[in-house]
């Protein structure tokens, strides 16, 4: 096991710079989720970990040593890929075998070990088949095993679930995280799904085109977004974000929408009348007698919550309610954002104010 | 395309006479204008000579089927030794080129070195040069190495147009190898060597098997470079022995002629029915995790 550290990482295919100076330090058994939308270089700078891509500048540690100029068989490291690349022509015994062949292990410890890994992943009755004998969430299971048979200083997932059908893959990521509880290898996990994200990582990287836009435990990034992109990156459905002019009212803040509408905002020392955006999370919308005026555009029940799409002064919001409502569309409802639950963005910028 | 979505999509062939009209009768049609002139050369070659000249008998069934133009080809020329030597030339030219050619088409799909591009296309170039250019400087290389009139002449000269063909055939194969399947090994501890040897090659069977194929069978057929290269009666491959030695004149011995063909071409007929599934495989390309 080992800590991993990226400093001023940079990455240009030719003349396209893709990463441009990413600092993330990893701790010793951490669980790190990178995420971001499509394009936004994760699986680049997973594969630099790897050894798969060269760094064009900066430096990258695993433990104490660096690891620029150190080939990928020897950073000790195993990796797991989306489409979970196992070798074709091989059973999975020998899938997971093949890296101690190479290595020249004795046959007892192969043995031992692939044993071992088979039953932490329910693999013991499918060793003697070929992958293309086994279904998406077994194969994804033998790229698994065959990455913890290595007993690696630091394990690289690259969206090993978004092969998966959406009930495997909430079956799975609570398979990794078990997994990852028990072996406490430092694991370094990509995807752009936030709730994976969300609910797997001890620590997340939000990254967006080539940059990290913020660092942090899940709940972190949620009650402290740092700008607008991570406070509408994280949580879903996505934060409500509506552009205004603050403004001094009822003895405290407010931003003004609309000339007839202002919503309460978080105290914060801007002037009266600069510009900026309020955020309030779905969530944080109480449905109630006061606050602003909003029209019901659709009411989706999903049982345990009920999602309002509606809009306020021209533009559109989602509130989500515990409670049942009668209201239906062209409703008119008022909404107020829960105390303290608000967020202020310089829309210059993207940075919280407040 | 799965499977069931291909029966659906040409549901509409379903119905029979339908079925008759787009698939049966085109095939057969297509059968009939590929095996016919194989037909004729196995018919010819068991008639007696009296039953090929006569202008009476049917001309497309043997009345006296004779064995007399088998005895002819393999006691009266040298049909053998040229049949052996067809074997060791095209099988060694085959070898060597398929090894040559692993080698350049993983160095220029994998390896990603400057020029590769280049240096693909160049063999496909060469490729298209045809061998009655080629042969006349080659001509000159044969005899300044010594090697004029034996079967090393063929042997180094076949693999000039072998290697740009399997070449670019290979090259095509390796392509449709996924690439994270070289990075998984990479980063399992192998070489590239051992990447080669251990994931590659054997996912590359069947474009291996398809280009051995090919390969193989344009060697045992090539005409121009072993009429060319070779001169003594002993040291001739089978279609120019049999040309050359079984046309005397404006005599032709067509009986002896089509059993030296037809014998000709059994070998390459069983390796193609042999390989068959391989061979469509490795044209088609696509390895199937
Ligand atoms: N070999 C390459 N050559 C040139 N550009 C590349 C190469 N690989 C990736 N890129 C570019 O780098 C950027 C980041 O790619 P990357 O694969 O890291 O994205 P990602 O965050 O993993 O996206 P996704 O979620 O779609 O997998 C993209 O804009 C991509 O076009
Ligand atoms: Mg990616």
């Amino acid at each position: 096991m080992a800590s991993v550290e990226l400093r001023q990482v940079r990455k240009s295919f030719g003349s396209t710079p893709v990463v441009h100076g990413v600092d993330v330090s990893i701790a010793d058994g951490e669980f790190v989720v990178l995420v971001g939308p499509s394009g936004c270089g994760k699986s680049t700078l997973l594969r630099m970990i790897a050894g798969l891509e060269e760094i064009t500048s900066g430096e990258i540690r695993i433990g104490d040593r660096v690891v620029n100029d150190v080939a990928p068989k020897q950073r000790d490291i195993a990796m797991v890929f989306q489409n979970y690349a196992l070798y074709p022509h091989m059973k999975v015994i020998d899938n997971m075998a093949f890296s101690m062949k190479l290595a020249g292990r004795s046959q007892e410890e192969i043995h031992a070990r692939v044993d071992k890994a088979a039953k932490i992943l329910g693999l013991t009755d499918y060793l003697d088949r070929y992958p293309r004998q086994l279904s998406g969430g077994q194969r994804q299971r033998v790229a698994m095993g065959r990455a913890i048979v290595r007993d690696p200083q630091v394990f690289l997932f690259d969206e090993p679930l978004s092969n998966l059908d959406a009930k495997l893959r909430v079956q799975m990521r609570t398979e990794i995280k078990e997994l990852h509880q028990r072996l406490k290898t430092t694991s370094v996990y990509v995807t752009h799904d936030q709730i994976e994200a969300m609910t797997m990582a001890d620590k997340i990287v939000v990254m967006n085109s080539g940059r990290v836009e913020q660092i942090g435990s899940p709940l972190d990034l949620y009650d402290q977004p740092a700008n607008l992109f991570v406070a509408g990156f994280i949580g879903s459905p996505a934060m409500n974000f509506l552009p205004g002019k603050l403004v001094t009212k009822w003895g405290g803040r407010g931003v003004q929408i609309a000339p007839d509408c202002v919503l309460p905002a978080p105290a914060n020392s801007e002037s009266d009348g600069s510009d900026v955006v309020i955020g309030v999370r779905p969530e944080h919308f109480d449905i109630g007698a006061s606050g602003v005026k909003a029209q019901v555009i659709v009411v989706e029940p999903t049982g345990a919550d009920t999602q309002v799409y509606c809009r306020i002064a021209g533009h559109s919001v989602t509130a989500v309610s515990r409670e049942r409502h009668t209201f239906r569309p062209g409703d008119t409802i008022d909404l107020n954002p829960a105390e303290g639950k608000s967020y202020l963005f310089n829309p210059a910028s993207g940075a919280r104010i407040a | 395309m799965a499977p069931a979505e291909r029966r659906e999509g040409m549901h509409y062939l379903e119905s029979l006479p339908r079925r008759w009209v787009t698939v049966y009768i085109p095939l057969l049609v297509f059968l009939f204008v590929l095996l016919f002139p194989f037909y004729w050369m196995v018919i010819t070659s068991f008639k007696s000579n009296a039953e090929l000249l006569s202008n009476g008998s049917n001309p497309f069934w043997v009345i006296e089927p004779t064995l007399d133009h088998f005895r002819k080809l393999f006691y009266g020329t040298s049909y053998p030794k040229w049949m052996w030597n067809t074997i060791i030339v095209s099988v060694t030219a085959t070898f060597v080129s398929l090894a040559a050619s692993v080698f350049a088409a993983y160095a220029i799909e994998r390896l990603r070195f400057k020029g590769s591009r280049q240096v693909g296309l160049a063999i496909f170039l060469a490729y298209l040069v045809p061998p009655s250019i080629l042969f006349i400087p080659l001509a000159m290389m044969v005899f300044q190495i010594g090697i004029f009139d034996t079967r090393w002449a063929l042997i180094l000269t076949y693999p000039t147009f072998l290697i740009p063909f399997c070449t670019w055939l290979l090259m095509g194969y390796f392509r449709s190898i996924p690439f994270e399947l070289e990075e998984c090994a990479l980063i399992d501890g192998a070489t590239r060597w051992q990447i080669l040897i251990k994931i590659i090659l054997p996912l590359a069977v069947p474009g291996l098997i398809s280009a051995g194929i090919f390969a193989f069978t344009l060697s045992w057929n090539e005409f121009l470079y072993a009429l060319t290269f070779i001169s003594a009666s002993e040291n001739k491959t089978v279609p120019v022995g049999v040309i050359t030695e079984l046309v005397e004149g404006d005599v032709y011995h067509w009986g002896a002629l089509m059993a030296g063909a037809l014998v000709g071409s059994l070998p390459v007929a069983v390796m193609y029915s042999f390989f068959v599934e391989y061979y469509v495989a490795g044209m088609t390309g696509a390895v199937k995790e």
